[in-house]
């Protein structure tokens, strides 16, 4: 295009269309292609983590797709899909709930028993209250907060 | 009726030799309550502000939530603290076999209006950081202590996120150090070393004060100046009247605050023997 041309719209475009790009904060949700830090000590989770290839959310099982503390995902690993328990979000929390600089997850089984056997990072407290197959997964934790 | 001769209290006043406050006869009470509040207490207490939003505020729901604020600090003592005080909150917790927990931190952020009052602490806790917001005058908080009292260059310390771990990293086994009675609150000249970019915000479009030369190319800087507040905003005194609340509200608030803080320090120091009588037996 001509230059002039360039010169004589670009006072319009920045008056009438904003950028076209967000630059808002992000909402830290987690749902479908999340990255998620593996927290357990399982073989699996340390190899995501020194290769740099962290896990990937690709299923959410909650009815909006969104995830949050608790709640189970399905994620790809290292090439292999596995369930696992979200055990700590970044997004903002209500008062008392611990907020933390990572989304950490624990890896679990199709039955529901953790792979790994240590937790490295502390969990929240109040995962302790839930119930069913993430009960298993709290005796591996050696702190909470 | 005759109509009587109404003379003002404030006329008689110009013609007295001595002020009618300084007469023996005039009861204690009274002139105690005479007493000017100190200027610090905006400060100290700023959720006892009222919301400086005119369309937000209800006089009436103001009064009984300062009242029920004042029976809250009746029942656990709430300390000073400041952005960048190292503070320890204990919670009531059912979670927790001894029913409540404890954690330590920097506090990073405080604010909030009346009831809803908050703060933010921040610690790294086995690597990874960890905060918690907690409401000041929740029921199922246990206890609020201050371990050190001091002040940041900042009103917040959210770039804490971006930097390393080693300056938001506090024992849980932090001891009080309680600071003389009537000095000025220390404030920690410390410079944070931030990470390099990414970062979670644009620190350098921020006036942050506690940040060390951020190194970056010129056309960050270029950036920030165009979004930076202009220089005759800051002398807008539409925009200062608009986002505060005036001199005469605060003041009237602050003469409350005064007087209801005296029966609050009776209380705190009853509780406080109490506690030490217990520990002796």
């Amino acid at each position: 295009m001509n230059m002039n041309v360039v010169r004589s719209i670009q006072p319009v475009v920045n008056s009438i269309s904003s950028r076209l790009f967000s630059t808002s904060t992000c909402l830290q949700e987690i749902r479908k292609m999340a990255r998620m830090r593996v927290v357990d000590n399982s073989s699996l989770g340390k190899a995501a983590r020194v290769s740099g290839q962290p896990a990937r959310v690709i299923h959410v099982y909650t009815k909006n797709g969104v995830a949050t503390l608790g709640d189970k995902v399905l994620v790809a690993v290292k090439g292999q899909k596995k369930k696992a328990f979200i055990v700590g979000v970044k997004q903002k929390q209500k008062a008392k709930i611990p907020r933390f600089d990572t989304n950490n997850i624990v890896l679990i089984e199709d039955n529901g028993a953790p792979i790994g056997n240590k937790i490295t990072v502390p969990l929240p407290s109040l995962l302790r209250k839930k119930e069913g197959d993430i009960t298993k997964v709290m005796p591996l934790a050696n702190r909470f907060v | 009726m005759p109509k009587r001769l109404s003379l003002k209290p404030e006329e008689v006043e110009k013609y007295r030799k001595s002020k009618l406050i300084d007469h023996p006869d005039v009861p204690v009470a009274e002139k105690t309550q005479r007493e000017t509040v100190p200027a610090d207490y905006r400060f100290v207490f700023p959720e006892f502000l009222p919301d400086p939003e005119y369309d937000r505020r209800d006089r009436v729901r103001e009064r009984l939530e300062r009242d029920d604020m004042y029976r809250r600090r009746m029942v656990i003592e709430i300390p000073e603290f400041y952005v960048g005080s190292i503070m320890a909150v204990t919670i009531a917790d059912e979670q927790t076999p001894s029913k409540e927990s404890r954690f330590v931190g920097i506090c990073i952020d405080r604010g909030g209006i009346g009831l809803r009052a908050f703060f933010i602490l921040r610690n790294v806790v086995d690597g990874l950081g960890v905060e918690i917001m907690y409401e000041m005058y929740d029921p199922t908080v246990l206890s609020i202590e201050t371990l050190l009292l001091e002040k940041r260059l900042d009103n917040h310390l959210y770039y804490l996120r971006d930097a390393p771990p080693e300056y938001s990293t506090f024992s849980f086994d932090t001891e009080a150090i309680p600071i003389p009675k009537g000095t000025a609150i220390p404030v920690n000249p410390l410079k944070v070393k931030l990470n390099p970019r990414p970062w979670l915000e644009r620190w350098e479009r921020q006036d942050l004060k506690g940040i060390q030369e951020l190194n970056l190319p010129q056309k960050f800087y270029d950036r920030a100046e165009i979004h930076a507040e202009k220089p005759w905003q800051k002398h807008d005194l539409m925009k200062q009247y608009r986002s505060n609340i005036n001199a005469d509200d605060t003041e009237q608030v602050m003469k409350e605050v005064h007087q209801r803080k005296k029966a609050i320090d009776r209380e705190n120091t009853r509780r406080r023997k109490e506690a030490i009588f217990k520990n002796k037996k």
